[in-house]
């Protein structure tokens, strides 16, 4: 039970005036821009438009601003913005298959058809700082070569020519395509709604998820299929112009898991999938959830779910930072009423039990 | 093909339209300003407003919904009649606004020839460039394995 409490108006009034005071920091320092964050931070851009689960740079760079750098905060803001605007309603499925990449790499084929694209990664950097990037750091401009017209398939494509990995599930025209946003989570989930869940969970729990599972809490024997990166063009069929229009161009990450088999005495056996895709470069988020969409495919793959990562009730109903940051961060409220009476409670147990030690020391003495 | 079907107007429209929405507000208002536009009124005021991006189970399965995006849409009329459509990521609405202008544009029997040659095309130049450049960059990021032999062979 939390009850209002006059008195505050003034103290947040100026609480909120020293935040906005600290969070612009040394005024003798330049302030930030939108476009420096979005330019320099693009990799904390892209998780707050991942998880903000909103696709629009500027907005996730001013939420970052706002929340001086905290990214759940930032998060949250983002979140509470989507509410502020009308759905129009919900595009084409964007086709990876068609992306622009600018990274493609398979850790299971050397000699993938349309080659390993390293594009602009940390992989093979030796992670020591860079006393360079202090200051005044002006990079090489970037090395060119002739762009080969190959195409790059996806490697579970490739796979699935020869029947060696099981193929995606198809659509069932006669069920409409989940949407968490709109009804509250039931279980068990259909995987629309789980991958949904995932793309906007938190990085940090779905990485811990999905290490443990690498570390034998629901293991799968997981490959890197292919991770690729770029750009998706993006339709959405409007009704006034009748046709699918085209919106302009998205940046994706998309992660294919390659898992052990599955087979039965009527199929032979295949490899299983996990799926991962974020807005942005997000390596590291989509390869866990990968790992954790192919790890909540248990029950239905016959195995057994002893393991968090295979538990999709304990898994959905955490993976959301917002939620979970609102119900811990909601401890911070006046709780004084309800601290009032556990501490009657409190008083009246001690009494109780000094009374009755009481009790036991006089009838000792007595005997 | 013939270039009049109203299959072939529908695939310019849409060329048009994605050369348009890759463009930033100011190149295709800058582009615009070189021609005389016509007269022509909003059939639809330009608004904000979100769309559900949607994703494939494993690239190529059945749909979910991966997240929204944020997009601004608009629709113009121009005096002699032809109606045209603006969508754009983004909540650059004046954006929107043009798109439409030049959807309108594309269709007038008229004008289309301008708006393409002087509006679409230097446009389309700068958007092909953009992913040549791109291109070329992660061209170069590409990898060349070559075998060492090991062994007796």
């Amino acid at each position: 039970m939390y009850v209002a409490v006059k008195g505050g108006e003034r103290a947040i009034e100026n609480a909120h005036r020293l935040l906005a005071h600290e969070r612009r920091g040394d005024r003798d320092v330049p302030e930030v821009t939108l476009a420096q964050i979005s330019e320099q931070l693009a990799l904390g851009v892209d998780r707050v438009m991942t998880e903000g689960s909103l696709y629009d740079r500027e907005l996730a760079a001013l939420a970052i601003k706002q929340a001086r750098g905290d990214m759940i905060e930032a998060i949250f803001l983002v979140r509470a913005f989507r509410a502020t605007l009308p759905r129009f309603g919900a595009t084409e499925p964007v086709n990876t298959g068609e992306m622009q990449v600018r990274r493609r790499i398979s850790s299971t084929f050397k000699d993938v058809p349309g080659g390993q694209i390293l594009g602009p990664t940390f992989d093979y950097t030796h992670r020591l700082l860079d006393p360079q990037l202090a200051e005044g750091f002006v990079p090489e401009q970037p090395a060119t070569a002739d762009a080969s017209q190959a195409a790059t398939p996806r490697v579970t494509d490739i796979l699935g020519r020869d029947g060696l990995i099981e193929s995606s599930p198809q659509a069932d025209s006669n069920t409409p395509v989940g949407d968490l946003t709109r009804e509250p989570l039931s279980f068990p989930a259909d995987r629309d709604l789980r991958l949904q869940n995932l793309a906007r969970g938190d990085e940090g729990f779905l990485l811990a998820l999905g290490y443990s599972t690498q570390r034998g809490y629901g293991r799968n024997h997981p490959f890197a299929g292919e991770i690729r990166f770029g750009e998706v063009e993006v339709e959405f069929f409007a009704e006034d112009a009748g046709f699918a229009v085209p919106l302009g161009s998205i940046e994706l990450t998309e992660c294919q898991m390659v898992n052990q088999f599955k087979g039965s005495t009527t199929e032979a056996p295949c490899f299983t999938r996990g799926y991962g895709l974020a807005f942005g470069q997000s390596e590291r988020k989509t390869m866990s959830m990968a790992l954790v969409d192919r790890a909540l495919r248990a029950r239905e793959l016959g195995e057994e779910a002893a393991a968090p990562a295979q538990d999709e009730e304990f898994v959905m109903s955490h993976s959301d930072n917002v939620q979970s940051t609102g119900f811990v961060e909601h401890l911070k409220l006046p709780h004084y009423v309800d601290f009032q009476s556990e501490l009657g409670l409190l008083r009246k147990l001690r009494q109780e039990f000094a009374e009755a030690n009481e009790a036991v020391e006089m009838q000792e003495a007595a005997e | 093909m013939s270039s009049t079907g109203p299959n072939s107007k529908q695939l310019q429209r849409k060329a048009a339209m994605t050369v348009l929405a890759h463009a930033a507000a100011a190149d295709i208002a800058g582009r615009l300003a070189a021609i005389a536009v016509p007269a022509h009124e909003n059939l639809r005021e330009p608004e904000n407003g979100l769309v559900m991006l949607r994703g494939r189970i494993g690239g190529d399965g059945a749909p979910f919904n991966l997240g929204e995006a944020t997009v601004s849409r608009a629709a113009v009329r121009l005096a002699t009649g032809e109606v045209g459509f603006g969508y754009t990521l983004g909540r650059d609405a004046r954006k929107a606004q043009m798109i439409a202008l030049c959807d309108a544009m594309v269709q007038s029997a008229e004008l289309s020839g301008e708006v393409e040659a002087k509006v679409i095309a230097p446009l389309r130049v700068a958007m092909n460039a953009e992913r040549g450049r791109k291109a070329a960059e992660t061209a170069a990021t590409r990898v060349d394995f070559y075998t060492m032999v090991r062994g007796e062979g």
